[in-house]
This record gives structure tokens, C-alpha cells and sequence, in this order.
């Protein structure tokens, strides 16, 4: 069914503009959504109708939300007056090129049952108030797709962004293949293919996105998508990156495969993997990633040392509770013993690992000549954090000395890993590796780890809840630095509400409504907040 | 050169006789001065008159050939004042700029123009910047037509209407020695369409002759005791002459049936929206023949008494659709009526809103209450109500979609000003910043939130001249950008502090072009420009008005060096302004202007780099402290499918120019080391060859030594 047999309410006089078609294009400043109108335009004229365009420009187009409007009728030889804007209720076809605008376009009331076909790629840009998030601060984007088949007469949600980027193109092709394919302008697919070639640039990408947007839209492609999964995935591994898209889930990988390596550790990891089968089966794949994470990190007796705090956390847990602690605990032990370090980060930026995925990332072969430079900053904390512990702990006992050393070593510095000077530097700081266990971070980072895995343990005894609570807290303390210290201090004062809390019954509630609130902002404003309340019990 | 080229459209102008012409409101406009002899052209780039200025810059060549002067002005106030060569001879002119702000800056050279009134044609084109898509605060231009009697037209949006009103606006001009305005709404100036074109005529008298020939008539001149003379002149001799030309030249326009009960007086420029609720109410047609009477105001200002009080004889109600506030033609109207005895009943803001934009839904919704109140008979029983489908509920996704406001574009030099401020605040403290026009401007909003007024274009600084106090423990930094540096900040800012012994902090934000407007060049434009004078840098004009405290930064970027600027400048000693002007090219531009010359270089062997960030997402650990102090739409947030993994990381994607923002914030604010910078060589030398093979055998022999010696994990 087109639009135009759409069930129009009879109600004595009726709407006249039957005859014209009402087309509005949403979509964020520097998408393309002028070259889609003008394309619009032209098909129309090819088709033999009159058509006009209007558009708002300024400084909307600088990266914010645009909007086009389109309105065409066949021509009769008489000039047809034309609205300049798109009233709600009153649009047949709305294009959103991007998921929100979609969102955005429903909430001004440009899609209707009655006659509304809605063509919107499922993608994601990013808004920067959900980037700015020190959590993860991105809207769930399904309430959008279920209120586009809801709202919509004809909803056709696709990823165009990614059908685009994959024929080496840009969205506003595929845009205009979705159009195409979803028969809502009686126009021939050729007409749309002959607008496409007068315009004369990147006439072949732009039509192999348009084949992928037309397919697609009527039903023949792959690109129809699920809330939040595009179907034309691309994992973490398949980069390049695409043109402003971001994936919000990403499949895990299988981490179920044994590593390769010197047959001695590997016999080691042998014994450890046993471990692992012996584990509580809920808990198995958490406790194998958090095994490979920690041995990769530092070796195998780290391994061991992780699966034994594992352990303490299997006794006492039940199959009841469904091993929720011990999950959280292969989980958050994991990350905390991996903690972020000089050396970790020297050795992830030595791998030949990491060389291929930067390729990847940049779109070239393993024999292009890429430079690269890396930024490093380290402060006399982080250097005295890879000194043998007594000497950190001398250094650290005197500002005068920490101040010396600050400022040795306080500036930015930039190596180009690419150069063999640049690397051996980096080299050399992941080949401290080996004695991790005997510096000065190491011995500030088990105590705390400790600490707060007793004290999870501790909890858990009186309130199982709060108990795995306490483990997720651990989730605040990430990044280098000042980040560094801000996370430990959100930690400090989330995990400091405890004493208010204990004994209350929505206490596990309570310190998960904390955490949140620490991920909220970056100064903690929520947190305080929260504190606040807590308090006023 | 502008961020759009109309180098291809503009060829169109030469058409003649019978031609039709296609595109865009703008371009119309432009087509319609040419065809309509005028002399010199001018006026000051803004939404939504910006691609006005540009085709007239991009038809410099078209415009030679006919003798006529393109100007492109310093301010608004230049280009109003410009039309001066119109007050004693005989040569049309016209000049455009974004109105009501662009008409606030002229006001003061309107005021002056229209008093001593114009010999040639002075027509003044306001786009205005009224409704969605607006930048400015929602004034009417229309309050400027009448204090200073300047006639104003509001054509209806389509592409004829606008070409005859330039014309109309001549001649209208000439006949009653009056400045004309002619408005046009943002979409009216984006709207396409096509109109038949005529020949282009040449001024009957150029700028040159004007030069070599010059005239004066003291009359003219606003001095007393001619300035006195000038006000009874306006109402005893100008007004009449205009509403007699209005009236013979039928400017107005009237559809529908004569004899009506009821009646509408619209805006020309109101003409689709109300068409537009006429048809949805079943009273008009697709080319809108109406059944209910439309008297069309093409000409706002003067209102003709005698058109308006016969279309309203023989009805019970008019409705006048007059968009914005105060109503001014409503009172006028109301006034006539009253005077003239009427008893036809007047309604307007009432059915309509007071205030906003008359868009779809309020034009539907004010023509139905208006003809269900007064003319039920034209709707049909049911329709009292409503014929159009029930409104579906508008989705609940208030919580869900987020604000999407314009920001800093990809790569903006402007940005890394903005996060070293950040950092500064971070360590310093907060301070009074005062914002001005342009770009920069979006500091206003996430992720900066740095930003407290903004009181006109060039005004930053002076909008804190009042916070000027020498005990104060801090001071105020003030933002300007280089467009509103030349538009007036020069002087009402710059020389303001100066003057003023102001010890506060500004800094000019420097970005090579009008940047917000659509790149146009400006003095200190770094371009080579073939008509104009451009590379005239901002710290010689600042250091020559005495500033003694000025600090250039020629790269942005380095955010350390704009941190440690802006320290120094709000705890140095030194008394008097600290000036610090900030330079890199807008990258927008930039990349326009470079990428075909790299794309040309690449294909002729040479060696180019290209730079593009990127995260090593095993190293970010998802705090985004580097997003807060960016927002760069590159640089966004990603899932990893690591089940360890609770926060998603930084990821750049490939619209990243490499403008170095990243690393330097990175670096500045002792972020985390997860950035790194990939410059790909293209069409490598030998010794690039060599290097990287040397490098490369010693760094594989290193990897595969410890891969041997470590377990390796495949999904790791």
C-alpha cells in the first residue's frame, strides 16, 4: 500500500493537498541531508513533477540537528502553492538519518499512523551529553525503534549508515536507495539511478550504497536491523571504524580457546584451567576471561594467586544465590589485579597485536609506512610507582624529593613507537615486568584490593546483596593519573556510605544508587547528592 | 573564500529575455538586481542572507562587466551608510545583512538615510532570522521601518514574487525619494524555485561617474535647520507619494471571492502557511484559489488606509495573520477601523499566538478557531472541529532522545582554546567569561559549559567592562572572534579596555574567516584574495592601539602553551588589557582548501603524510575525561564485547582530520596514554624505505621473542 491510498478520514471537506506529496529529511549537520534534498529534487523534475525545497540552514548545519523539507506534485501546468515547512500530522515520507533525529522527528509529530512512511537508519551519533559520561551515559535506543513501528504507517529502520560505509560511500546515498525501495514515490527505480550519475561525483560507490539502501528497504537485503545490534555488525575486529557510526554492543569473542606459548606454562595453565572446570558452571566463562586477562597481564603464578581469591569467594557462595558474588568477584578481581600501570601500557603498545589492529583501524596494509606517535605524560607518582618499593616509598616520604623527581619528569612526551628509539624506550619500561611484584604500585594496589575484598566478603556474610555490591564498586576505579584519583576518591566515599547503611534493609539498593550516582559526573555532584540523602535517614 | 561556491550557479545571471531561471531564493534575488539596473551592491554576511553575499562575491566578474560595485562591508553600519551614493545621484543601490541584529548595528545610518531621504533607488535586503533555525534573539524588523520611515516589503516566499518585489522596491524607492527594506524569512531564502528571467540592464549611472561628477544638496544633509525640514517632508511629501505608488502599482494583492463574510490581511510572506491551513481545511486548492477572501500585504509599511478598510466592507470579521510581536499591524489596523467608523470585528494574536513562529499546526489551528467563531458556515459541521485525522499521540521519548545543538565541528581549532580555558578554570577557579558572537560561541554548551552573556557581535569584552575593579583577586576573560574583532571589537571592546584601564583577560579567537557565517574572508584572512585586501594581522591592529600586554599564538593545539597563556594572563602584574589572540584556520575551510591539493599531490608521487588519532581501546579504561575536554563529533564511545569490561571506551572514526586536539589534551590535562597519532606515508622516499625496514627488523625480532616466551591468548 503507497501512502495515497491511505484510509483519509472523511469529515465533509477535505483536505485538498491529497495530490501533494510531503517529504521531510532529519538529520545532523554535516551528514549530507542537502545533497539528499537536492537529489529529492531533481527526481522529482525527471518524474515530471513540480517540486520545492526548503531548508534551515545557518549554523544548524555545524554538527547539530537540520532539517529539510521537501513538497512535489504532478505537473499540471498551473504553479501549485507549497508549504514551506512540515506541519505534524501532515508528512508522507520522513527520512531520519540517524536514530534520534528519528526519535526527534516523532516527538514534533512528523509521524503518523495514518499516512507516515518513516525511512530511518538505526545507527547511532552520538550526542555529547551522552559521550561526556564517566559511565556509560548512552539512551537505550529501543523505546525509539518501538515507537517508529508504532507511530509510523510504514517504519523501515535500517543501518544505512554502515550499508553506506560499506560501498565505500555516504549515508545520503543510501538514504536515497531506502527511498527507492520503499515504493512510497511512485517514481522508477532508474530515475532515482540516472539522478545519482548527473550528479557526477563518486557515481559508483553512490550507487552501490543506493543498491544496498534499496535492497534493504524492500526487504531483499540484510541491512533490516535489531534494536541496538546492526545486522551488518562490525565487531571490535572488523575496522575500519565506520564514518561517525559507533556500534553500542559488540559480540564478545570466544575466549574459550586454549593460548599457545612454551610448553612449561602452558602445563601451568593446564593445572589452572582445571580450576577453572571445577568452578560453579554460572561462574566458568567470567573466571576463564578473568584467568586469560590476569595471566597475559602479569604470568601464570598471577593466575593462581587470582584464582585462589576466586576461591574464597566460591565457599560460601550456593548455587542458590546463583553464585552472583562469586561471578562479580571472577569479574572485579580480574580488573583489580590488572590494574593500570607504566608497564601495562608500555606492553600493550609493544605487541605486535597491537600494530595490526592500528592498521586495521587506519585502513592500511601490513606494508604501508605508518608513523607512530604515542602520548605519554607520567608524574613523579607514576615513576615512583615503577621504583622497588623501600626506594618509592623513601621518594614518596619527602615532597622535596617528589617534587625533584616531578620535575625530571612531569612533561609530555611524545614517542614515536614506529622509530626504533622510540620503541626500545617503551620496550624497556614492559620489560620491568618480570619484578611488577616488587614495586611500589604493586605493593600500594594488593593491600587496597584486599581491603575491599575482605570487606565484600565481610558483608556478604550478614547481607549477601551488599556484599556483591561491594565488589561492582570496583567499577569506579579506572584510567591513569588524576582519573586515577578521582575513581579511588569516588570509590572511597561510595564504599564510606557503608556505615549509614548497614543493617538497613535496601542497603545493597542504596550503595548501587551510590555507584551510579559516581558515574554520572565527573565532579561527583550526583554523589554528594545521593550522600546527602543517605544521611538525612 | 566562502565555505560554499556558488562559482557555477552564478552563471545563470547572464541569462536573458524569457530564460527560465532555477534555484534558489538568494540567487533570485541576485538575478532580480541586475535585471533591475542597480549601480553597487554591498552588506554583511549572516544566516540567512550568507549565500546572498557569497553569490554576489562568487558574480564579482558578471557584475564588472555590467559596472556595478560589489562592497563587501566591514559591518552592517558600512553597508547601510554605503547606500549614501543613492542620497544625491541617481544610482541604485543594495546592500543585505541578517536582520534584527544586522538592522540594529545599520540602524544609526538608516536613521540618517531616511531622513535626508534618496534620489536613487535604496533598497536594503533583511534576511530575517526569525523562527526554527534562528541563531539570534526573536525580534521584528519591523519597528525599524517605522521609527525611521524606511518602507518595508514582505513578498511572498516563492521565486516571482521575491524578483518583482526587488523591482517593486525601486521603483517604490525612486517615486517616493524613500530607503525600501525587503524582507525575507530563512526559508524564503533557501526555498527553490524558477522564475522567467529578463536581460540584465547596466546602471543608467555607475559609481564612476558618480566619482568624477560629484553633486550635493544641502537639503539633503540630516543638519539643521534640513533635519526638521526632513521630518514634515516624510509625512507631508514621501508618504503620499508612496501610498499612491503602492496603491496604482496594485503591490498588494487580494485572492478569493469578493464578497465574503469574513476575511484575511496577511503578511505576503504569511501567504503559503495560510494557503497551506486553507487547503488542509478544505477552502482552498492546490494552486490556491481560496474561498475565503485574502487581502495580501506585499508592502507591511506603509499600510494603504483606503485597500484595507474597502476589503473590509461587507465583512462581519477579518483575521489579521501577522507573525511575531509587538502586533503592529493589528493596532494600525484597529485604528483605522476605529477611526473610519467600522464595525467589521478585528481579531488577530487571540486566534493566533502572541508569540513564536506561525508554523503549520498554529496557522491550522488559528484559521479554524478564527472561521468557527465567525464563519462556521465555510466549515462543514464536523470540521468546527477538526476534518484532519485524529493527532496521534506524540511518542513519549522526551527522556530518551537527547539534545542535539550546534557544536564545534570536526578538527575546530577553536576547540582546544576551549579545553585549555577548561583546564585553567580547573586550576584557577571559576571566572566571569563573557561570550561573543560566532563559533565560538557553542562553548555555551557541553562539553564546555564555559560562558555567561552574549550581548552582540564584537561586544565580548565590552560586555564586561562594568566588572572592572582593580582590588579584585580575579578577572574576567572575555571571548571575541576575529569577525567580531573587525565588525566594531576593535574599537568598542579592544579600545574600550584600553581606554578604560581594564586589567581583564581577552582572547581573540583567530580562525582565518568569518567562520560561523560560511567562511568569508575577513582583513586578517590569511588568503589570497584577487579583490580584496586581506593579511592584516589582529595583533599589530591591538599593538598599535597601545595594548602593551599581547600575546599570538600561531597554533591552537598546542593547548599547553593556550593553558599557560591564559595562566599567565590572569595572574601577571601587568596592568592594562592582556590580549591574547588565538590563530588556526578553521578547519572546515582548511580541509576544503586542502584536501583536492593533498589528493593531487598524492597522485603525483609526492610524499604526503596523513594524520589521523586513534585509542588503543585495551588501554582506555572508559572515563571519557578526554570527550569532556573535546566533544569532537569524531571521537565518540564504543562497546568492546569484553564481559570484564562495564563502561565503553573512546574510539576515533575515520572523519578524524588529525587536527591533534586529542593527544594535546591528552598531554595537557595528564589524561591517560591511549591516544596515539598514525600519520600514514604516502608515496614513501628510499630513505623512508630503509628507515622503517631497520626499524622493523629489530622490532619484529623483539615481538616474536616475547611472544615466544609468553602465553598468548587469542581473543586478547
Amino acid at each position: 500500500m503507497t501512502l495515497h491510498d491511505a484510509t483519509r478520514m472523511p469529515q465533509g471537506r477535505e483536505d485538498t493537498t491529497g495530490a501533494i506529496l510531503k517529504l521531510a529529511v532529519l538529520a545532523v549537520g554535516g551528514q549530507g541531508g542537502g545533497v539528499l534534498t537536492n537529489w529529492i529534487i531533481d527526481l522529482a523534475q525527471r518524474a515530471g513533477y513540480r517540486a520545492q525545497a526548503t531548508s534551515v540552514a545557518g549554523v544548524a548545519q555545524r554538527t547539530g540537528s537540520t532539517i529539510y523539507y521537501v513538497e512535489m506534485t504532478p505537473d499540471t501546468g498551473r504553479e501549485p502553492v507549497f508549504s514551506l515547512s512540515p506541519a505534524p500530522g501532515d508528512v508522507d515520507i520522513l527520512i531520519a538519518a540517524e536514530l534520534m533525529e528519528a526519535g526527534r522527528a516523532m516527538m514534533r509529530g512528523f509521524v503518523t499512523p495514518d499516512r507516515t512512511t518513516l525511512i530511518a537508519s538505526t545507527h547511532r551519533v552520538l550526542a555529547t551529553t551522552e559521550k561526556v559520561v564517566p559511565g556509560d551515559g548512552r539512551v537505550d535506543a529501543a523505546p525509539v525503534i518501538d515507537e517508529a513501528r508504532k507511530a509510523a504507517h510504514r517504519a523501515i529502520c535500517l543501518d544505512l549508515e554502515s550499508a553506506a560505509v560499506q560501498a565505500g560511500s555516504v549515508i545520503s546515498a543510501s538514504l536515497f536507495g531506502a527511498l527507492a525501495g520503499s515504493g512510497a514515490l511512485p517514481f522508477a527505480r532508474t530515475l532515482y539511478e540516472d539522478t545519482i550519475r548527473a550528479s557526477g561525483r563518486g557515481v559508483q560507490a553512490s550507487l552501490r550504497a543506493f543498491e544496498a539502501g534499496f535492497d534493504g528497504a524492500a526487504g531483499k537485503g540484510t541491512t533490516q536491523a535489531e534494536p541496538d545490534m546492526p545486522a551488518t555488525g562490525f565487531g571490535p575486529k572488523d575496522a575500519p571504524v565506520p564514518i561517525i557510526g559507533m556500534p553500542r554492543v559488540a559480540p564478545a569473542p570466544d575466549a574459550g580457546a586454549a593460548p599457545t606459548g612454551p610448553d612449561a606454562q602452558l602445563a601451568e595453565w593446564r593445572k589452572l584451567a582445571a580450576r577453572i572446570d571445577a568452578l560453579p558452571a554460572p561462574v566458568r566463562d567470567m573466571a576463564q576471561r578473568g584467568l586469560a586477562k590476569v595471566v597475559d597481564y602479569q604470568d601464570v603464578a598471577y593466575g593462581a594467586q587470582y584464582l585462589d581469591l576466586l576461591d574464597r569467594a566460591v565457599s560460601g557462595d550456593s548455587a542458590e544465590q546463583d553464585w552472583t558474588f562469586t561471578g562479580e568477584a571472577a569479574k572485579y578481581l580480574a580488573n583489580a589485579l590488572c590494574y593500570d600501570d607504566l608497564i601495562r601500557v608500555a606492553d600493550l603498545k609493544t605487541r605486535a597485536s597491537r600494530e595490526a589492529r592500528l592498521r586495521r583501524e587506519q585502513g592500511v596494509d601490513a606494508d604501508a609506512i605508518v608513523q607512530v606517535t604515542e602520548y605519554f605524560h607520567p608524574r613523579a607518582q607514576e615513576t615512583v610507582g615503577t621504583m622497588p618499593a623501600a626506594l618509592g616509598r623513601w621518594m614518596e616520604r619527602s615532597a622535596g624529593r617528589m617534587a625533584w623527581l616531578d620535575r625530571r619528569v612531569n612533561k609530555g612526551r611524545r614517542l614515536r613507537t614506529d622509530s626504533m628509539r622510540g620503541f626500545l624506550q617503551l620496550w624497556l619500561v614492559s620489560s620491568l615486568k618480570p619484578w611488577r611484584r616488587r614495586l611500589l604500585r604493586h605493593a600500594q594496589e594488593m593491600p587496597h584490593i584486599h581491603d575491599w575484598f575482605d570487606l565484600a566478603l565481610r558483608e556478604r556474610a550478614g547481607d549477601y546483596r551488599l556484599g556483591v555490591e561491594i565488589l561492582r564498586c570496583r567499577r569506579l576505579i579506572k584510567g591513569y593519573s588524576d582519573t586515577h584519583a578521582r575513581g579511588q576518591s569516588k570509590f572511597d566515599r561510595v564504599l564510606g556510605g557503608l556505615d549509614m547503611l548497614r543493617g538497613r534493609e535496601d542497603a545493597a539498593d542504596w550503595l548501587r544508587r551510590l555507584r551510579d550516582a559516581a558515574l554520572k559526573d565527573e565532579d561527583g555532584d550526583a554523589l554528594n547528592g545521593a550522600l546527602r540523602t543517605i544521611a538525612s535517614f | 573564500m566562502a565555505e560554499r561556491s556558488f562559482a557555477r550557479e552564478v552563471q545563470q545571471l547572464r541569462v536573458g529575455d524569457g530564460t527560465l531561471f532555477r534555484g534558489e531564493g538568494i540567487l533570485a534575488i541576485t538575478k532580480a538586481l541586475l535585471e533591475n539596473g542597480v549601480g553597487y551592491v554591498g552588506g554583511y554576511q549572516g544566516a540567512p542572507i550568507s549565500h546572498l553575499m557569497d553569490v554576489l562575491a562568487d558574480a564579482q566578474e558578471i557584475l564588472g562587466e555590467l559596472g556595478v560595485h560589489f562592497e563587501a562591508s566591514a559591518s552592517e553600519a558600512t553597508a547601510a551608510a554605503s547606500l549614501a551614493a543613492s542620497v544625491h545621484y541617481p544610482i541604485r543601490g543594495a546592500v543585505t545583512f541578517k536582520s534584527t541584529v544586522g538592522t540594529n548595528v545599520a540602524s544609526d545610518a538608516l536613521a540618517n538615510l531616511a531622513s535626508g531621504g534618496v534620489t536613487g533607488g535604496a533598497l536594503v535586503i533583511v534576511g530575517e532570522d526569525y523562527g526554527e533555525g534562528s541563531s539570534i534573539m526573536q525580534e521584528r524588523s519591523h519597528a525599524f521601518a517605522m521609527k525611521s520611515q524606511i518602507w518595508l516589503l514582505d513578498p511572498r516566499p516563492n521565486l516571482p514574487s521575491i524578483v518583482k518585489a526587488v523591482g517593486d522596491g525601486f521603483a517604490l524607492s525612486e517615486a517616493s525619494n524613500t530607503p525600501v527594506m525587503l524582507q525575507v524569512r530563512i526559508r524564503c531564502c533557501h526555498v527553490t524555485g524558477e522564475f522567467t528571467a529578463r536581460d540584465n540592464v547596466a546602471p543608467r549611472m555607475s559609481v564612476r561617474d558618480a566619482l568624477e561628477n560629484p553633486t550635493r544638496d544641502v537639503d539633503r544633509i540630516v543638519l539643521p535647520p534640513a533635519s526638521f525640514k526632513h521630518e514634515h517632508e516624510k509625512v507631508k511629501k514621501r508618504w503620499p507619494a508612496a501610498v499612491t505608488y503602492i496603491t496604482e502599482n496594485r503591490l498588494n494583492e487580494y485572492f478569493g471571492p469578493e464578497k465574503a463574510p469574513v476575511g484575511l490581511v496577511i503578511q505576503g510572506g504569511m501567504y503559503n502557511g495560510v494557503i497551506r491551513a486553507l487547503q488542509r481545511l478544505g477552502l482552498a486548492d492546490i494552486h490556491g484559489e481560496t474561498e475565503v477572501p485574502i487581502y495580501c500585504l506585499n508592502v507591511v509599511y506603509p499600510l494603504i488606509d483606503d485597500e484595507f478598510l474597502t476589503f473590509c466592507k461587507g465583512k462581519d470579521a477579518v483575521l489579521v495573520v501577522e507573525e511575531g510581536q509587538p502586533n503592529y499591524l493589528e493596532q494600525a489596523f484597529g485604528a483605522m477601523l476605529y477611526k473610519a467608523g467600522g464595525t467589521t470585528k478585528l481579531l488577530g494574536k487571540g486566534p493566533l499566538p502572541k508569540a513564536g513562529e506561525y508554523t503549520g499546526q498554529v496557522m491550522l489551528d488559528g484559521l479554524r478557531t478564527f472561521l468557527s467563531d465567525h464563519a462556521p458556515d465555510l466549515l462543514p459541521p464536523s470540521g468546527r472541529a477538526s476534518n484532519a485525522p485524529p493527532a496521534a499521540p506524540v511518542p513519549a521519548l522526551a527522556d530518551v532522545v537527547p539534545p542535539r545543538p550546534p557544536s564545534f565541528c570536526t578538527g575546530c581549532p577553536e576547540r582546544p582554546i576551549f579545553a585549555a580555558t577548561k583546564l585553567v578554570e580547573q586550576e584557577l577557579g571559576h571566572h566571569h567569561i563573557a561570550s561573543d558572537i560566532g563559533c565560538h560561541l557553542f562553548s555555551i554548551n557541553a562539553p564546555f559549559d564555559l560562558g555567561a552573556t552574549t550581548m552582540g557581535y564584537g561586544l565580548g569584552p565590552a560586555s564586561a567592562s562594568a566588572l572592572n575593579d582593580k582590588g579584585a583577586k580575579r578577572r574576567s576573560i572575555s571571548f571575541l572572534g576575529d569577525g567580531g574583532f573587525w565588525h566594531n571589537g576593535l574599537t568598542s571592546s579592544i579600545g574600550n579596555a584600553l581606554f578604560n584601564e581594564n586589567d581583564n583577560v581577552i582572547v581573540i579567537v583567530d580562525n582565518y574567516y568569518s567562520a560561523a557565517t560560511g567562511g568569508q574572508d575577513v582583513l586578517s584572512s590569511r588568503a589570497d584574495n584577487p579583490t580584496k585586501s586581506t593579511r592584516h594581522p589582529i595583533a599589530d591592529a591591538v599593538r598599535g592601539m597601545g595594548v602593551k600586554w599581547v600575546r599570538q599564538i600561531d597554533r591552537t593545539y598546542d593547548v599547553g602553551r593556550v593553558q599557560a597563556t591564559l595562566k599567565e594572563a590572569l595572574t601577571t602584574p601587568e596592568t592594562g588589557p592582556k590580549v591574547i589572540v588565538a590563530s588556526s584556520e578553521c578547519m572546515l575551510n582548511r580541509q576544503r582548501r586542502e584536501k583536492p591539493l593533498v589528493a593531487k599531490a598524492v597522485n603525483e608521487g609526492a610524499r604526503v603524510l596523513k594524520t589521523r588519532f586513534g585509542v588503543d581501546e585495551d588501554v582506555c579504561t572508559g572515563d571519557h575525561a578526554c570527550i569532556r575536554l573535546s566533544g569532537c563529533p569524531s571521537l565518540s564511545v564504543k562497546s568492546l564485547g569484553d564481559p570484564l569490561r562495564d563502561d565503553p571506551v573512546a574510539a576515533i572514526d575515520q572523519s578524524c582530520v588529525g587536527c591533534g586536539n586529542c593527544g594535546e589534551v591528552a598531554d595537557a590535562a595528564v589524561l591517560c596514554p591511549s591516544f596515539y597519532q598514525a600519520d600514514v606515508v604516502n608515496n614513501p622516499t628510499p630513505r623512508d624505505r630503509r628507515r622503517h625496514r631497520r626499524a622493523r627488523r629489530v622490532i619484529d625480532w623483539l615481538q616474536t621473542r616475547r611472544d615466544a616466551r609468553r602465553l598468548r591468548f587469542a581473543h586478547l
